[in-house]
């Protein structure tokens, strides 16, 4: 039911906004003393130094931290919106090893530290609208992509990027049961895996992910269903085939590779013409949903002349 | 004493009327929780989805009743009509949250939705099959349109718990348990109807060939 959302955090749990947003101030403050090499910047617990702005993120209002690590699909967890918050803290995120293999250069078993050594960590605030036809705004913490691949060299063939999710059923008690077929998979084209707006996340609110959210490193697609932004990552492959897609798998005819954001294709049982902003209230209207979820000036070129509605 | 005797003497206790005083209750709280925000970052849904799987639970309650008291002698014959009018209570609510609420009372959009959404179509299908049974769940019906024509109108239930399940099924992703579990128990409760009938229509014939 859902007024059982509350029942293992209290209000006195979350930081209140205001808060959150006098300490990303001095955060970016922090991040020029660090930038100017004037600290050292030791690590505390959860904290992401060293973070800079970003000409991608939006100005709209954000979601709390609350609304984003309450409300989640993340079928590992459960297929409730409470339940990553219940049952994610199980999750052992460190060590954290990702395989990377296929048609790469470089392939191997990447720790998280290695991956994210010597990257520039940005705050990305993007919108995020989910394929149920609600959204948020998430300040999510991570670098593009694209820095990882240039990394690992990709080889001339390689057309497609493969992710898998962890399979850890004595973790992740969604997987004890056959909701889907774990593990989670994902995949881009490479131009789509390139392009600035991709990122891998590894935290959001300046902190580390929480685990509901996906840690401790995420894919984040702005311009695609959330479904399409895969979490807790354990294997990236490079491929000259299309990858299988779990949701694709599970129903292909509602659920494409592609998956943008579009709100002249409906997904076959509702419609994608508008969206609820979610965290606005219970008398909040709904919103128009924006072709390529706002992001078609960065994002369209990269199906022109491609017919949208067959390659849903 | 046999313990449905004893049930059923306690039951004798429980008047009608505190029904309609209880059942509102798990609605307005939920309402409550929506409104002063503890319902979670998506209060809509929450309320929406809320009623609704109360209406689901109020129908096959009053589904419950006549195998309750055929298989253990424990008769709610009595609270059936209240039952029935609560779960169209919520039934109202439901739609009432997304016809205000979720979609803003825009009524072209809601029409779209009606017609090209099956599991909307279902939900409205099973709303307006209750209608006729919320008019009639009273004794000046019952008097008016005769015993055997009240009890073919109150078939309708069946329909409404059918539409009930499927508007549930057809709207998750996946395959998550709770929607499959009502889809079960309303399924297997109708197949109880559908088997007492062919034994009726058996017995019928039997009967019949004997007087022949």
């Amino acid at each position: 039911m859902a007024y059982k959302f509350k029942s293992d955090l209290k209000y006195s749990d979350v930081t209140p906004k205001s808060v959150w947003i006098n300490r990303r101030s001095f955060m970016t403050r922090a991040a020029g003393a660090a930038v100017a090499g004037s600290i050292a910047g030791p690590a505390t617990a959860a904290k992401i130094s060293g973070t800079v702005k970003s000409q991608y993120s939006t100005d709209e209002d954000l979601n709390s931290l609350e609304d984003i690590t309450t409300y989640n699909n993340f079928y590992e967890f459960g297929t409730r919106k409470s339940d990553p918050a219940k049952h994610a803290h199980k999750l052992t995120t460190s060590p954290w090893e990702v395989k990377i293999d296929g048609m790469v250069g470089k392939p191997g078993s990447y720790s998280f530290d290695d991956i994210v050594k010597g990257v520039t960590m940005e705050e990305r605030i993007y919108r995020l609208r989910c394929v149920e036809a609600w959204s948020m705004v998430i300040p999510w913490v991570g670098f593009p992509l694209a820095v990882l691949l240039e990394r690992i060299e990709p080889q001339s063939e390689a057309k497609y990027v493969a992710f898998e999710t962890l399979v850890r059923p004595s973790e992740m008690p969604g997987q004890r049961r056959g909701l889907l077929e774990w593990p989670y998979r994902e995949g881009l084209r490479l131009d789509e895996a390139m392009n600035p707006l991709t990122i891998l996340a590894t935290g959001l609110y300046g902190e580390d992910m929480p685990n509901q959210n996906g840690a401790p490193i995420r894919l984040v697609v702005p311009w695609k269903y959330g479904f399409k932004s895969i979490k807790s990552i354990v294997r990236i492959s490079l491929t000259s085939e299309q990858p299988p897609t779990t949701w694709n798998m599970q129903n292909s005819r509602e659920y494409g590779f592609y998956s943008n954001v579009n709100p002249e294709v409906d997904h076959p049982r509702w419609s994608q013409a508008s969206e609820r902003r979610v965290g606005d209230g219970l008398f909040s209207p709904r919103q128009p949903t924006q072709m390529f979820n706002g992001y078609a000036d960065e994002v369209a070129s990269l199906y022109s002349g491609m017919n949208l509605v067959q390659n849903y | 004493m046999k313990p449905a005797k004893r049930i059923n003497g306690w039951l004798r206790h429980i008047p009608v009327w505190s029904l309609y005083v209880i059942l509102p209750i798990p609605g307005a709280i939920a309402f409550w929780l929506a409104i002063s925000g503890q319902a979670g970052p998506n209060p809509v849904q929450a309320l929406e989805h809320e009623y609704g799987e109360l209406a689901l639970r109020l129908i096959i309650l009053t589904l419950l009743v006549t195998p309750l008291r055929q298989w253990t002698g424990v008769s709610l014959l009595k609270f059936r009509r209240a039952l029935g009018l609560m779960a169209f209570f919520y039934v109202v609510a439901h739609l009432s949250v997304w016809l205000i609420l979720d979609r803003q009372l825009v009524l072209l959009d809601i029409w779209k939705e009606i017609v090209k959404r099956p599991y909307i179509t279902l939900g409205m299908l099973g709303f307006a099959s209750m209608v006729p049974l919320a008019i009639t769940s009273n004794d000046l019906s019952i008097r008016r349109l005769g015993a055997e024509l009240w009890t073919k109108i109150h078939r309708l239930a069946y329909l409404a718990a059918a539409a009930g399940a499927a508007h549930y099924l057809l709207l998750v992703k996946a395959w998550p348990p709770e929607p499959i579990v009502y889809a079960l128990v309303v399924a297997s409760l109708l197949a109880v109807r559908a088997w007492w009938s062919v034994k009726r229509r058996a017995a019928r014939l039997a009967r019949r060939s004997c007087d022949g």
